[in-house]
């Protein structure tokens, strides 16, 4: 089980949350501007990074706060919780064994 | 004990060839897909100056880490047409390759546990009879005939309600599924490359033209990929993106047992599935992780919950014991169905998105794929599982219309 340190709380089991998938994925500016291609992309298409991943994470049964991980999807480690908002930072930890083929 | 009391290997059912410099087609992926993909192209389609590259050992992936259930009750036309083409190549594949690999028609149940569970099995068993797929409603006493170890009383959360049963549904022992495609592969002339890792792809122009490995190039007209969780890596590599999110699925097994589970039980909302294999153990899987995952593990709380449906519905599994757990990296989408078809890059075809069901379609996904990647176009079981079908809309909802959560 995953201990993710929530932003609000501190460090809680993994079952106290829920998963939201990638983060940083924005709601397109002009909806009307879209083609069926791009509507795809949006609806339909997340990165699926082996590696270091920016995600979302909501603290479903504590404070109820959405909040962004960058989450290593081969070792698990979590490397960093920031900010809904904020930039996704760029770590300098060096990746696990085997990750970001 | 010394080497010269040991007996004699047994004959090897594969060569180890190495890579050649070309090949007519080339399958990513060594596992049930794969194999079954290369078969189908050398037996249907005559095509033999093939291979297949496995980056770790053949059938070591989700071909070693299924639950090996076999069913076709899916609800919708495309998917019954798909599973149910599967389920009839099943039937007769023990005997076409030569190989009893097992397979058991003993029966799937589905519980219902809801009344909206009633009335979604209800109306499955309606379109899977339209579909010409047997499926019929048990009772509650129906399913304790058929299972007398499942508690069908109303002492627990969610009493069973009733069940869908689909009787020539069942289970096949899944590494001599792998072996009987690999063997015959293997006589049709096939080459079979593991410790081969596909490092990146060749291209002229939008046209794929080779693959690059940690073995050497090969040259290639076609390339077929079958990675299941690592799909999206492979399509990074040939420079596109596939509508796909990799999962851990787990799995577990106790210890063995004298025959106790006369049929395959699945519940979709305590969330568990149970079989007892033929050497004994009884096999259990529930639902992925929550999280996107490459690691062939999972968190524990997801065998716990698992467990937990498994003895309310079971009471004489409280006695059992868990040997061994473990976990695989299925490829999700976001309709539950897989992606059988074209790429946008020439003469790259794809087959992933099989989820967390993706054994039971192994024959199927390997006649159209091979049909696919010999004619350029779909067969028309594969034709409505297009990567296309993302931009259209003509999405294939399972979710939740597939007997379980996908």
């Amino acid at each position: 089980m995953l201990l993710i340190s929530c932003p609000n709380c501190g460090p809680r089991d993994e079952t106290e949350f829920h998963y939201g998938g990638q983060a940083h994925v924005a709601y397109p500016e002009d909806p009307y501007a879209l083609n069926d291609r791009e509507w795809a992309e949006y609806l339909f298409y997340r990165d699926n990074t082996k590696g270091a991943y920016a995600e979302r994470w909501v603290h479903s049964t504590g404070c109820r706060q959405w909040f962004n991980m960058l989450r290593d999807t081969v070792s698990y480690e979590i490397q960093a919780v920031y900010p809904m908002g904020a930039a996704a930072p760029t770590t300098t930890a060096q990746a696990p064994e085997g990750a970001s083929k | 004990m010394s080497a010269d009391h040991l007996p004699e290997h047994p004959d090897f059912l594969w060569r180890n060839p190495e890579p050649k410099s070309s090949y007519d087609a080339v399958i990513v992926g060594g596992g049930g897909h794969g194999l079954a993909t290369a078969y189908f192209l050398a037996k249907n389609h005559g095509m033999t100056n093939i291979a297949v590259l496995e980056k770790g050992w053949l059938a070591g992936g989700n071909m070693a880490r299924n639950t090996t259930i076999i069913r076709s009750n899916y609800l919708w036309d495309e998917s019954a047409a798909i599973y149910e083409h599967a389920l009839k190549l099943w039937e007769v594949l023990p005997e076409e390759l030569e190989y009893d690999f097992l397979f058991s028609q003993r029966g799937v149940m589905n519980l219902a546990h809801t009344l909206g569970d009633v009335r979604e099995s209800m109306r499955r068993v309606g379109a899977n009879k339209l579909n010409g797929v047997d499926a019929e409603w048990l009772e509650p006493d129906q399913v304790k005939e058929l299972c007398p170890i499942l508690n069908v009383s109303d002492n627990i959360r969610y009493p069973v309600m009733g069940a869908t049963y689909q009787p020539r549904a069942g289970i096949a022992k899944h590494d001599h599924v792998a072996w009987a495609f690999a063997r015959k592969c293997d006589e049709l002339g096939v080459d079979i490359i593991q410790n081969c890792e596909v490092t990146g792809f060749l291209k002229d122009g939008d046209r794929v033209v080779g693959v690059k490995t940690n073995r050497g190039t090969i040259n290639t007209e076609k390339v077929g990929l079958c990675a299941a969780g690592h799909s999206s890596v492979l399509a990074e590599m040939a420079g596109f993106r596939l509508p796909i999110q990799s999962h851990p699925l787990q799995a577990l097994v106790s210890e063995l047992h004298e025959p106790v589970h006369p049929t395959v039980v699945m519940s979709n909302h305590v969330h568990v599935y149970v079989s007892q294999a033929h050497k004994g153990e009884l096999v259990m899987g529930a639902g992925v992780d929550s999280y996107n995952g490459y690691g062939q593990r999972g968190s524990f709380h997801v065998i716990e919950e698992q467990m937990a449906a498994a003895v309310e519905l079971f009471p004489i599994f409280a006695r059992a014991h868990v040997l061994r757990t473990w976990g695989g990296i299925v490829d999700t989408t976001m309709d539950a169905s897989p992606i059988v078809g074209t790429t946008p890059v020439e003469n790259m075809f794809v087959n992933c998105g099989w989820g967390t069901g993706g054994f039971k379609g192994t024959p199927a996904a390997g006649l159209t794929f091979a049909h696919t990647i010999a004619t350029g176009a779909p067969h028309k079981l594969n034709e409505p599982f297009s990567l296309e079908r993302f931009e259209t809309g003509a999405l294939i909802d399972e979710h939740g219309a597939a007997a379980v959560a996908h």
